[in-house]
C-alpha cells in the first residue's frame, strides 16, 4: 500500500493512495486480497457515487422537470429505504418483473418524461467524460438498503417464471467456448487468475456475491451495477451482448437475488 | 464543475481525525488513448485543510496519487461542532472546497 507519513506542523498526515496490488504470493492470495479490501473499506469511493446519486434522485430533471422522489420501487411512491433488498419483483403497473435498473428506467420514462432510449443511454460509465447517471442512482438506492436482510418474494406467477428462466440461463451452456455461468460459478474453489469465484449454486456463495454488488472496482475507477456485472459475465463467456434491463437480465438477477435471501445486504462495496 | 468531496471529522481523544474522499480523475499524463495520443496530465496539485482559519495540513500532490483519492490525517485539538475545511486545486486551476463538522 502507498502509505506516506509526514509530519506537517503539529499534525500527522497519512496519504493513502488507492492502487492495485502489484505482486502477491500465491499461497496467501486470498488473505492478501481480503486485507487489501479491508484497507480500502474505510475510504470507499463508492460513496462519491452515492452522494451524486442522491442529488440526481432529488433533482427536478427530464422534460417534465420532476424528481424521482415519487418513484415506486415496490414500497410505494417515495419508499427507498430497504427497497433494493426486495428487488426484483413483479410490478402490476408495468405488468412485468423488474430489477432496480429497469424500475429506474420506468420511473424516468413515466415520471420525468424521458424516452425509453434516452433513459437507457449510457448505463455504464467510462471516466470523467462519460459519467453514468444510472450507476450513481443505483449507488444511492442500494446504499439505502445496507444492513437490511434480503427478502425477494416468489409469490406472483411472473416472479416464479422469472426465477425459473434465470435458473435456466444460469445453467445454459453455449457460445464458441461451450460456456455457461455454472462453468465458473457451479463448484467450490474455482478461480480466474487470482480471483476466487463464488459458488452461486450454494446459499452461502450466492449470499456473499449478491450482497456485495454494486461495487467500486478499483481497477476501473468506476462504480459498477449488477446489470454491469451480468453484462460483463456474458462478454467473458463470449455470449451475445446482454441487453440492458432485458427480461433475460432481470430473470438472471431474480435467480441470484432470491438465492441470496436471508443475508444482510452490504453494498455498495469495494472490489479489486 | 467538480463533484463534492466526502469529509468526515471525528474527535478522538485530544486530536481530530479527518477522512476525506475526493472525486478526481488524477490523469498521470503517461497514458495514451486509443489513437495513441497522450492523455494530458490532469491531477490535484495542492490540498489544504484549515481549522478555525488556521492551516492544519498543506500537501503537494503529483500524478502518483490514485484516481478518487482518499486522505486521512490527524491534528491536535479541535472541538465538537467546529468546522474543518478542505480545498484542492488541480493543474488546470479547477478547485473545490468542502467542509465538515467535527463529531
Amino acid at each position: 500500500m502507498g502509505a506516506v507519513q509526514r509530519r506537517i506542523g503539529r499534525g500527522t498526515a497519512i496519504v493513502l493512495a488507492l492502487f492495485a496490488p502489484v505482486v502477491l504470493g500465491q499461497g496467501s492470495v486470498v488473505d492478501e486480497i481480503a486485507k487489501y479490501r479491508a484497507a480500502l473499506q474505510d475510504g470507499n469511493p463508492a460513496e462519491l457515487w452515492e452522494v451524486r446519486g442522491e442529488d440526481l434522485w432529488k433533482q427536478k430533471r427530464g422534460p417534465n422537470a420532476v424528481s424521482l422522489e415519487r418513484c415506486d420501487l415496490g414500497l410505494g411512491p417515495g419508499g427507498v429505504k430497504g427497497a433494493y433488498a426486495q428487488l426484483p419483483k413483479y410490478f402490476a403497473d408495468a405488468d412485468r418483473v423488474m430489477d432496480l435498473e429497469s424500475r429506474i428506467v420506468w420511473c424516468m420514462v413515466k415520471l420525468q418524461g424521458y424516452t425509453d432510449a434516452d433513459a437507457k443511454r449510457n448505463p455504464f460509465g467510462a471516466g470523467n467524460d462519460k459519467k453514468a447517471d444510472m450507476e450513481a442512482l443505483v449507488a444511492y438506492v442500494t446504499s439505502e438498503s445496507r444492513g437490511i436482510r434480503m427478502n425477494v418474494g416468489l409469490n406472483h406467477p411472473k416472479e416464479q417464471e422469472a426465477y425459473r428462466l434465470g435458473e435456466k440461463i444460469f445453467f445454459y451452456r453455449g457460445g464458441p467456448h461451450d460456456f455457461g455461468c455454472a462453468t465458473c460459478h457451479g463448484d467450490d474453489n474455482k478461480r480466474i487468475r487470482l480471483q476466487d469465484l463464488p459458488n452461486l449454486t450454494k446459499t452461502e456463495g450466492a449470499q456473499k456475491a449478491y450482497t456485495t454488488w454494486p461495487a467500486y472496482r478499483v481497477s476501473q475507477g468506476e462504480l459498477r451495477s449488477f446489470q454491469w456485472r451480468l453484462n460483463d459475465c456474458f462478454r467473458q463467456q463470449r455470449f451475445p451482448e446482454l441487453e440492458f434491463t432485458s427480461d433475460a437480465s432481470v430473470a438472471l438477477t431474480m435467480f441470484l437475488a432470491r438465492n441470496a435471501n436471508g443475508a444482510a445486504y452490504d453494498a455498495p462495496a469495494i472490489k479489486r | 464543475m467538480a463533484d463534492p468531496m466526502k469529509i468526515r471529522a471525528n474527535l478522538v481523544g485530544d486530536s481530530t481525525e479527518v477522512k476525506v474522499l475526493m472525486s478526481h480523475e488524477m490523469e498521470t499524463g503517461q497514458r495514451k488513448d486509443a489513437q495513441g495520443k497522450t492523455i494530458p496530465a490532469w491531477h490535484i496539485q495542492t490540498v489544504t485543510a484549515t481549522y478555525n482559519g488556521k492551516t492544519v495540513l498543506s500537501a503537494q500532490w503529483g500524478p502518483a496519487v490514485s484516481k478518487n483519492p482518499f486522505l486521512s490525517f490527524k491534528f491536535k485539538g479541535g472541538a465538537k461542532g467546529d468546522k474543518v475545511q478542505v480545498t484542492w486545486v488541480d493543474n488546470k486551476g479547477d478547485k473545490r472546497t468542502d467542509e465538515a463538522t467535527i463529531a
